[in-house]
């Protein structure tokens, strides 16, 4: 098995999936402007809406309330963007709620928007990345907007319990975003049964596009365009369509639909299969994140003594592909802020390794990094200065 | 699948070869006796080297290392243990981390303040060897760069105030030296001294 390739970076993005290609391939072809009322503009206007439709199906909406936008990160920005604005005109909700493990496109607007004087509060985490009802309930009240929490964390994997965030959220009369843009095709994700009023998806962590998600926002939760300058979207979101993008969001909406109940298992098997491996392996080894509640192919473990980069760049060399939530690969001085929002000691933040499966790994792979990862792990503990 | 990533690599091929076959690591089987010790960096910072060095006739005749840290650590730690072989003791001290880089091919810039500590701990190694010694340190004054010149605060005194803990914050040592406080021409270069110190010394 030399010169391997083994991808287990799912989380950062996804190869497309065959049929995503063919489809964009064909779609490409569709080059009028779906806004344009003539042939060529209403034949990519119905491959628009029919991806729209698979969309809608996926996470358990009206295809009316799928705005398209440019990945997960506008699609938050959106929402924060539109609470930002009902604050802005006196509304006596001016509040936000959001936790400590977002994603940056969370985090990083958090961060703004505080410094231009809005109130938000992250309510922490316990050492699984989970929040507490009864933590979160002591956040919740008359004057808050919106509560944000994400599905699925893209470091840990842990999963929060969604619905009955928004039952909360709601009981106290505010909105409920949720990014669920990692949980999309590894877990049911749904805005009927959840209760959700506002949810992000991203197409290229599912085996679609990049530069392609979506916002689904409920009838009744307001809305306020944050790309302004055309009727496209409902207005909700200006911006010629992106015909071939939408619908290889669309195919791969339906694969992860068709699938999602055997890539659940699979994915939980080759995840499992490697972590009780690598502990069986490797002495002194720290699983971050929850173990009950876990995006089935997301592993990630701290390595005491073997700092992040090192394993990772030791990893690479053998062709084995992961992300680290060590600082040295950050460009910055901190290491991942998710596992230090959730209580893991500096070190091990340093010497994290996060492994994420997709539906192109195998358990001929698994076998392969069990191979190579203890030496790696030895030399580097080995030179280290404990 | 083909990929061409083994072509265009995140640091340069001296790096690699480094960080892939380090030099002179400490393998404690070994029974390296080390005349002098030197422990810069720490495990919280992710950054952290140990160096044991040999001194015959005022000259390092050997030298191991351990270091906690990413590549561009492992590999400056192992560049510089074979640059210093066989220099004589002031030499070795006054090792600069741009020497050591530039022996390496260069390093991303944000990679050249964080994990360039292999002159430190080698000047660690060599105080601790003439501690040990009962020697008077010649070396320490001389390395030292004015950076207020105003207040004539040098790299050298900001090292220590940090290093003791004196100085915990930008504020104290302005209280404690004055630097910046005339021209204030200093006050950028010295906060990221300062930064830089905290980090190496985890103060």
């Amino acid at each position: 098995m030399e010169n391997q390739i083994i991808y287990l970076d799912n989380n950062a993005t996804t190869p497309m999936a065959e049929e995503v290609v063919a489809a964009i391939a064909d779609a490409n072809a569709l080059f009028g402007n779906a806004s344009s009322m003539h042939s060529y503009g209403r034949e990519a206007a119905y491959a628009v809406e029919q991806a729209r439709a698979r969309v809608a199906e996926l996470i358990e909406c009206d295809p009316e309330e799928i705005v398209f936008t440019s990945g997960a990160s506008e699609a938050n920005n959106t929402v924060f963007s539109i609470f930002r604005d009902i604050i802005d005109l006196g509304s006596k909700r001016n509040r936000i709620v959001t936790t400590t493990i977002e994603h940056p496109s969370i985090v990083e607007t958090v961060k703004f928007l505080r410094s231009r004087g809005y109130a938000i509060d992250e309510v922490p985490v316990d050492r699984t990345g989970m929040v507490s009802l009864d933590v979160l309930a002591t956040y919740l009240g008359e004057d808050v907007a919106l509560v944000s929490v994400m599905t699925g964390n893209n470091e840990i994997g842990t999963i929060q319990p969604i619905a009955e965030i928004a039952k909360m959220a709601h009981a106290v009369g505010a909105f409920m975003h949720t990014d669920a843009t990692q949980a999309i095709g590894k877990i049911p994700v749904t805005m009927k049964s959840w209760g959700v009023d506002y949810l992000s998806l991203s197409g290229h962590k599912f085996y679609g596009p990049k530069g392609i998600g979506v916002l689904a926002a409920r009838k009744k939760a307001p809305f306020e365009a944050f790309v302004h300058g055309g009727h496209q979207e409902g207005g909700k979101r200006a911006g010629t369509y992106n015909t071939p993008s939408i619908v290889g969001l669309g195919v791969a909406s339906e694969i992860a639909m068709r699938d999602l109940e055997s890539e659940h298992a699979r994915l939980w098997h080759l995840r499992e299969m490697l972590r009780i491996g690598l502990e069986e392996r490797i002495p002194n080894i720290v699983v971050n994140g929850n173990q009950d509640h876990c995006l089935p192919g997301t592993l990630d473990i701290s390595f005491p003594s073997a700092e992040g980069e090192s394993i990772l760049l030791y990893l690479d060399m053998e062709g084995i592909m992961v992300s680290t939530g060590s600082a040295c690969a950050s460009g910055s001085l901190e290491p991942s802020y998710v596992l230090l929002a959730s209580g893991v000691d500096i070190e091990l933040a340093h010497g994290s390794i996060r492994f994420s499966f997709g539906r192109y790994n195998t358990e001929e792979e698994v076998l392969y990094v069990l191979e190579k990862m203890p030496p790696i792990i030895k030399r580097l503990r080995g030179m280290s200065t404990r | 699948m083909s990929t061409n990533f083994m072509s265009q690599w995140v640091y340069s091929p001296v790096v690699k070869d480094h960080f892939m076959n380090p030099r002179n690591t400490w393998d404690e089987a070994e029974n390296f006796e080390a005349d002098g010790v030197g422990e810069v960096g720490s495990l919280a910072c992710g950054d952290q080297m140990r160096i044991a060095i040999q001194v015959k006739d005022d000259t390092i005749a050997d030298l191991r290392w351990l270091t906690y840290g990413c590549a561009s650590a492992i590999a400056s730690t192992s560049m510089m243990s074979e640059m210093v072989k066989g220099m004589s003791l002031e030499e070795a001290y006054h090792l600069s981390p741009m020497a050591i880089t530039e022996a390496l091919g260069g390093l991303p810039e944000h990679k050249f303040h964080c994990s360039v500590l292999g002159d430190k701990g080698l000047r660690a190694a060599i105080d601790d060897y003439l501690a040990k010694q009962k020697r008077d340190n010649p070396f320490k004054h001389k390395i030292a760069k004015v950076i207020c010149e105003c207040k004539n605060v040098t790299d050298v005194a900001i090292e220590d105030l940090v290093k003791s803990g004196e100085a915990k914050t930008l504020d104290d040592l302005e209280r404690i030296t004055e630097y910046g406080t005339v021209c204030g021409k200093c006050k950028e270069q010295v906060a990221e001294l300062f930064d830089q110190f905290k980090h190496i010394y985890n103060t």
